[in-house]
């Protein structure tokens, strides 16, 4: 019995080889073999978000996938949007609204607002869109609801809210 | 978890048959259920069968005016589909209500009607449960049941089938296509697909040893006010006390499926003869039998206060 699997997927921009036990979370994969510990484990079963990051465009819970199954796959974790003195929009956002406490779940938060906005852009409704026959639209009630997967035990709910709307404001 | 053997399957015909050659094994697609449940070892398969290579990931228009689904079509894109949006409106709306975007993305439509229940006893392996462990007992009866079923449950099992997209495919009559080990496909419908518990709740559908879902086939649209109501403890993210799935046409006929109540999508046929008469007539029959504990017997009237919001919303 071979429980272990060769992968290999892009991770920032830089492409990755892995041979892993089939165990071994996306979550995982990132933080314990690639030491990309920016993406944060928080209740490890998909109810949290504070693993969220991006894969092809998409985000996802890291916890709840196996690195084994994303062969070819490009990822983008909070260390691939922005580092100190360049940071992504979204980062520098959440800095100036304060839109955190701990920062424990911010980096989830993070990727998570990057990608609602895509989302949003990419007309998919969510249960707060009125008709779904029209562009979705950005409104505070959408980014509420589309946010809904990321936890944050501090609290920081209406300064977040006030950071994603700042940059979606600023988008063209 | 328990350690397993992987391997990615390129066609449907492939999955089948890795499934028969391991006996033990199971398919896996979006995972946001299965691998939670084997990291808990409430799952515990020696051998995963990674079907997203299947191409099994188009919506496409039926010769008979209907839309077929993959089985690993995301429930994102189901949702965001234009056809689903404008013809199947009662689907997008159960999806939206579903999970998070996160899960969303990644959630499979042959994933989600095969998703197992949230009953924190299911969940938690030092408690008994008939649906974990056959015949180890069932400690959900007498428990705390608030989230729990009220009809179609029995004295071994009283969960809910936690799907908010199945309550719509139930309403819509969808079929279920196979492919079994021998290579022979069939079509389910919808309404035969799940197994009331009685004495095998562990049993949850007709699905047979490695039978493969490769797609849900949904008829031509059927038209009028197509309505999803969920009912739950927040605004977002949490599963259905009770959600409705409505279809109500202009002269007041129509169809009703309800969620958060049953082991599966509860819809009886005979109730929706009584929808013009309103809703406590309609849910009485709907839930005639109901074996409410103290805990959730207010999902009986909750039922009937949603349906008749429904139906309100149908005549605006």
């Amino acid at each position: 019995m071979n429980g272990k699997t060769e992968v290999s997927f892009t991770v920032n921009g830089e492409e990755q080889l892995l041979n892993v036990d089939n165990r071994t979370t996306l979550l995982d994969a990132l933080r314990e073999h690639l030491h990309l510990t920016g993406t944060k484990k928080g209740c490890d079963h998909g109810q949290c978000g504070a693993c969220t990051v991006i894969v092809d465009g998409r985000r996802i819970n890291a916890c709840l996938t196996l690195a084994v199954m994303h062969e070819g796959d490009n990822v983008t974790t909070i260390e691939g949007l922005g580092v100190p003195g360049n940071l992504h929009p979204m980062q520098a956002a959440f800095v100036k609204h304060d839109g955190f406490q701990c920062g424990y779940c911010t980096p989830g938060q993070i990727c998570s607002s990057v990608a609602v906005l895509e989302e949003i852009k990419a007309n998919i409704p969510s249960h707060a869109t009125s008709d779904l026959t029209q562009q979705a639209k950005i409104s505070d009630i959408e980014i509420r609801e589309r946010m809904s997967g990321n936890l944050c035990r501090c609290g920081a709910y209406s300064n977040i809210l006030d950071a994603i709307v700042e940059v979606a404001e600023a988008r063209p | 978890m328990k350690a397993f053997t992987y391997e990615r399957a390129a066609t449907a015909e492939a999955a089948v048959q890795a499934a028969t050659k391991n006996p033990g094994a199971k398919f896996i697609a979006g995972g946001t259920n299965l691998l939670d449940l084997m990291k808990l070892e409430i799952e515990t398969p020696q051998h995963l069968i990674d079907v997203n290579g299947t191409g099994l990931d188009k919506i496409e228009v039926t010769p008979e005016g209907g839309l077929r689904i993959g089985a690993s079509v995301r429930n994102t894109d189901l949702a965001a589909n234009e056809t689903v949006r404008r013809d199947y409106g009662l689907l997008s709306r159960a999806l939206v209500a579903g999970a998070s975007g996160q899960l969303r993305n990644k959630a499979t439509t042959a994933g989600n009607l095969l998703q197992r229940t949230r009953c924190p006893y299911f969940y938690d392996p030092n408690q008994p449960c008939n649906k974990r462990q056959a015949g180890s007992g069932c400690s959900a009866i007498g428990g705390v049941t608030r989230q729990l079923g009220v009809i179609g449950t029995s004295d071994a099992c009283i969960a809910t089938h936690p799907s908010d997209m199945a309550v719509a495919m139930r309403a819509l009559d969808a079929e279920i296509e196979t492919v079994k080990s021998d290579g022979s496909t069939r079509s389910i419908p919808i309404a035969d697909f799940y197994r009331l518990p009685g004495n095998t709740p562990h049993i949850e559908t007709i699905l047979q040893d490695g039978e493969f879902i490769t797609a849900v086939v949904l008829p031509k649209p059927v038209g009028g006010k197509q309505i999803y109501r969920k009912v739950r403890d927040r605004a977002s993210y949490a599963f259905a006390l009770v959600s409705i799935a409505a279809v109500i046409q202009p002269d007041g006929r129509g169809r009703v499926a309800v969620g958060g109540v049953a082991p599966k999508p509860w819809r009886m046929e005979a109730a929706e003869a009584e929808l013009a008469k309103g809703a406590r007539a309609t849910s009485g029959i709907l839930l005639d039998g109901a074996r409410p504990t103290d805990d959730n017997r207010f999902k009986i009237d909750l039922v009937e206060r949603t349906l008749g919001a429904v139906i309100a919303e149908a005549r605006v």
